[in-house]
């Protein structure tokens, strides 16, 4: 059986784009535990960055999605305030249950998101515009909602959706087992789901990478992955969120690999005419990315007044920016039609990595902002440099 | 004697695989209209490029000798200052600027401190515009003004700028009668002046009409320049020039079993999407059956796309109205899902604008117009998926080392195949192929020939939109011939000859006599 191997080279040339996120990630990583003597990698600032971080990273997978189609959503920042006001009115002002409010919250969410799916899909608003008077419109309806006023504390069922562990369910001496019995099992489906897919690309005789480079590779991820969870599990166990976080990935890199819908996002990008002349129903796809927009900006609403115990009415200020730059960063391309959800992930943590380091490192927020901005520039101006040598033809 | 203002020598101009222009001999005398004839695809407007500096000097060979000097010119501004101007078929202007400010686009009239002196603008440009016989207020902006003004306008920033030759993109293509007639005039008031005109042209009676002389091009060679002030310089003198050619055996045979009729368009008529009231496809109507191809004949611009486009899920116009019949049966294709659904496959002109996703590989643009086929419940089998793409690679022969080849990487005609695969892979029994093989070597074209062979012999039908006559000649059972957005005739295969077509082709509205040939086929 023929399948053709290719070499080391031509593996890197042709992935740069998707992995030298990756390898950034790591240099980035490497840099900041240098900087700050390893603290960067301590157990308690490993389970932090998680915490202080999840919203933006959920953000980042509905707008990864946005953004492969070509649109862009300003207002989850508002949207996100916006939710967890409605919550907090209900739970913490009215005394209804807790869970109550997480519904109403998502509910909010889906008719925000309704909302700006009309406009954008079925008037033909450009997202920016739609989502631009989105930010002003649901800051604004935060405000009213508030009365001008933070609402707190939640209940404690309610704290535990964000600053909650899964702890002790197993023992251990020292460290959580449950925890990194957990990871165990996520790694082994991992290296299994790999190993099919690698087989099933055989079967069908497409080009796979070598086998000394597939087995490093699984083992890398293997090391990492158990290595954080070690220090997970020396902390406090294993976050909530994290659950929470990891469920959603895994939905969402089906919808956008797998899924009818997740390809036309994609074609819808990549070339809208074709799409529309594919018999792409563009309109309701639109809708539809919106709408889930609107729903993780409800979830992220969630997780962000859980953790902050209450809800605020400058909440989620600039996190729609935080969740843009982490697509772009995370390969996602200016123009649409590329990007992926694992990697607007890790463009996410890479901004979270900077930031905690930088911290860390007690460097001004003056600078930290700067550092930022420059990453990003850099991210797309990596991006638009590798579509001008690709599409020179 | 007047002498020549331009003279084109032994032009060469070849792109990557092509010779788009051969030893090309242009000659313009000094104050005459003078016209370029062609098939498209012929090289008048590489032509046109290379003399304006589109295609800069050194880019092709031979010279040009404009005015007396060898000139060379590397931008269209060079070739501007020495009083070439050309006005392209889709006009330069800017909708929201007034005509005074588009006139003076680039070239403003400036006062004090270099400011725009806004009066001397305004007066000039009014001057500029009764030269070429445009009433309005130099204020108003040019989108308010339809199409026939707007051109008014480009020859009023030409004459601005103290044009020595002016050259005219199908100028009238895009006019009602009254507008080209008006147009026409102008050229004529202008050649009294003494500034002649290149006026490349499909129309062939305004040809006849207002051309001193005619210089016929075909497959990058100049043919020959005919004097139209001879007797014998009919439309069917230029007419042989620009077909004449014998069908070589470019065309792989196949047999002719037709069966029933599968599609039947009547009454077909489509407006222009946005300049409301523009009817660009008339009453137009065409059958085609199980195991038969058909060809639409037109000239660029005759609204063949457009009638196919609007055929096809109303992707392209408004106010569409007419009937449309599947077996017999009167369907309804309201959006491009539908058509799909019906059976109905359109392979477009552009592929790559309309018809692939060029950063994605092979095997997700084969698959992108018959996902439903390799799905359940939502999900996409992706085993599946990557079998079939292999099938295709395999049958339509699309040379790449893997389906997960990026699309863009590939040749004109392996993208091609891939656009094709991916509406063979719908189950599609109706294909509407247009301009299929544009673009793409010979060698490809007999194997997308062979792929349509393939497709009548399963039963499939076809209709096939094509500028190339012989192309034409050569694939199809029938040929309808569309001109200016109406059918003009219908002919057999066997009873079209390129000069019987191309007469249809240019055939003008107020000429109401058509060649019906029903009975040919039925």
């Amino acid at each position: 059986m023929k399948t053709g191997t290719a070499n080391i080279r031509n593996l890197v040339t042709r992935n740069i784009r998707t992995s030298g996120i990756y390898i950034a990630f790591v240099l980035i990583i490497a840099l900041f535990a240098i900087l700050t003597d390893g603290t960067l990698l301590s157990a308690t600032n490993v389970t932090n960055i998680i915490l202080q971080y999840s919203y933006i990273l959920i953000l980042a997978i509905g707008m990864v999605i946005v953004i492969i189609a070509g649109h862009i959503d300003l207002s989850v920042g508002s949207v996100v305030a916006l939710t967890g006001a409605v919550s907090a009115v209900l739970v913490v002002e009215n005394g209804a249950p807790w869970w109550l409010g997480i519904i109403a919250a998502l509910v909010v969410g889906l008719l925000v998101g309704a909302w700006q799916g009309f406009w954008v899909a079925f008037v033909g608003i450009p997202a920016f515009i739609t989502t631009l008077a989105g930010m002003l419109l649901f800051r604004g309806l935060t405000l009213l909602v508030l009365g001008n006023i933070s609402l707190s504390p939640f209940p404690a069922e309610y704290g535990e959706i964000a600053a909650g562990f899964q702890n002790g369910l197993l023992g251990g001496k020292g460290f959580d087992l449950f925890t990194v019995v957990i990871f165990a099992i996520a790694v082994a489906g991992y290296a299994f789901s790999a190993v099919r897919a690698r087989r099933n690309r055989i079967a069908y005789k497409q080009t796979v990478g070598a086998t000394p480079i597939f087995i490093l590779r699984l083992v890398a991820v293997a090391i990492v992955v158990m290595w954080f969870a070690w220090q997970l599990a020396h902390a406090r166990g294993l976050p909530n969120v994290l659950i929470i976080l990891a469920v959603l990935v895994i939905i969402y890199t089906l919808i956008t690999t797998r899924t009818v819908f997740g390809r036309h996002v994609y074609a819808i990008g990549g070339n809208l005419s074709a799409a529309m002349l594919s018999g792409v129903k563009v309109r309701w796809v639109n809708f539809g990315i919106m709408l889930n927009m609107g729903l993780l900006a409800g979830v992220a609403g969630v997780v962000y007044s859980s953790r902050s115990n209450g809800a605020q009415p400058a909440a989620g200020n600039m996190f729609e920016l935080d969740a843009i730059a982490a697509c772009f960063i995370g390969g996602a391309a200016v123009t649409g039609g590329v990007g992926r959800v694992t990697g607007a992930i890790v463009g996410g943590l890479i901004m979270a990595v900077m930031s905690n380091g930088m911290q860390l490192m007690g460097i001004d927020q003056s600078i930290q902002s700067v550092v930022k901005g420059l990453v990003l520039l850099l991210a797309v101006a990596f991006d638009v440099y590798n579509k001008r040598r690709a599409g020179a033809r | 004697m007047s002498k020549n203002i331009l003279e084109m020598r032994t032009i060469t101009k070849t792109f990557p695989g092509v010779k788009a222009l051969e030893d090309v001999e242009l000659d313009v005398i000094d104050g005459e209209i003078h016209a370029i004839c062609g098939e498209n695809g012929a090289g008048k407007s590489t032509l046109m490029k290379v003399l304006s500096g589109v295609y800069p000097h050194g880019t092709y060979t031979g010279e040009i000798i404009f005015d007396g000097k060898e000139a060379k010119f590397n931008s269209i501004n060079e070739s501007e200052s020495k009083g070439i101007v050309i006005i392209h078929q889709e006009l330069a202007l800017v909708p929201y600027l007034s005509v005074a400010e588009n006139i003076f686009l680039g070239n403003e009239r400036r006062g004090r401190g270099g400011l725009i002196d806004w009066n001397r603008t305004n007066h000039e440009a009014m001057a500029l515009m009764e030269q070429v016989g445009l009433k309005e207020n130099p204020m108003t902006p040019v989108g308010q003004l339809g199409v026939g003004k707007q051109q008014l306008i480009e020859i009023a920033k030409a004459l601005s700028k103290e044009v020595r030759l002016l050259i005219l993109d199908e100028p009238t293509s895009a006019l009602n009668d009254h507008d080209s007639a008006h147009l026409l005039g102008l050229l004529r008031k202008l050649k009294e002046r003494g500034i002649g005109s290149i006026m490349i042209s499909h129309k062939l009676n305004e040809i006849v009409d207002v051309a001193d002389r005619t210089t016929i091009l075909r497959d990058g060679k100049t043919v020959e320049t005919i004097d139209m002030s001879e007797p014998d310089s009919t439309q069917d003198r230029i007419i042989k020039g620009m077909v004449g050619r014998s069908l070589e055996n470019r065309y792989p045979s196949r047999t002719h079993d037709i069966g029933e009729e599968v599609l039947r368009v009547e009454n077909w008529t489509v407006h222009h999407p946005t300049q409301t009231g523009r009817v660009v496809v008339e009453g137009a109507g065409f059958k085609v059956h199980a195991g038969e191809v058909i060809g639409i004949a037109g000239v660029m611009g005759a609204g063949r796309t457009e009638l196919a486009m609007s055929v096809f899920g109303q992707s392209y116009g408004r106010d569409i109205t007419g009937e449309i019949y599947k077996r017999g049966e009167r369907i309804k294709v309201r959006d491009v899902s539908e058509a799909i659904r019906h059976g109905i496959a359109y392979v477009t002109e552009d592929r790559k604008k309309y018809g692939l996703n060029l950063i994605q590989d092979i095997r997700t643009n084969i698959s992108s117009a018959g996902l439903g086929k390799l799905s359940s419940h939502g999900f996409v089998n992706g085993n599946k998926e990557l079998a079939v793409a292999e099938e295709y690679r395999e049958s339509m022969n699309i040379k790449t080392p893997t389906v997960l080849q990026t699309i863009g990487n590939l040749s004109g005609g392996n993208q091609q195949k891939v656009v094709l695969s991916k509406w063979i892979y719908t189950d599609a029994d109706v294909m509407i192929l247009d301009e299929p093989t544009r673009g793409i070597d010979v060698g490809a074209k007999y194997e997308i020939y062979t792929i349509i062979n393939r497709l009548v012999k399963a039963g499939k039908a076809v209709v096939m939109i094509s500028s190339e006559l012989p192309e034409l000649l050569g694939t199809c059972d029938r040929i309808y011939t569309l001109a200016f957005g109406r059918m003009t005739g219908e002919l057999a295969v066997t009873d079209a000859t390129p000069q019987a077509l191309m007469a249809l082709m240019t055939q003008e509205r107020e000429q109401e006599p058509m060649i019906k040939d029903k009975e040919v086929l039925s």
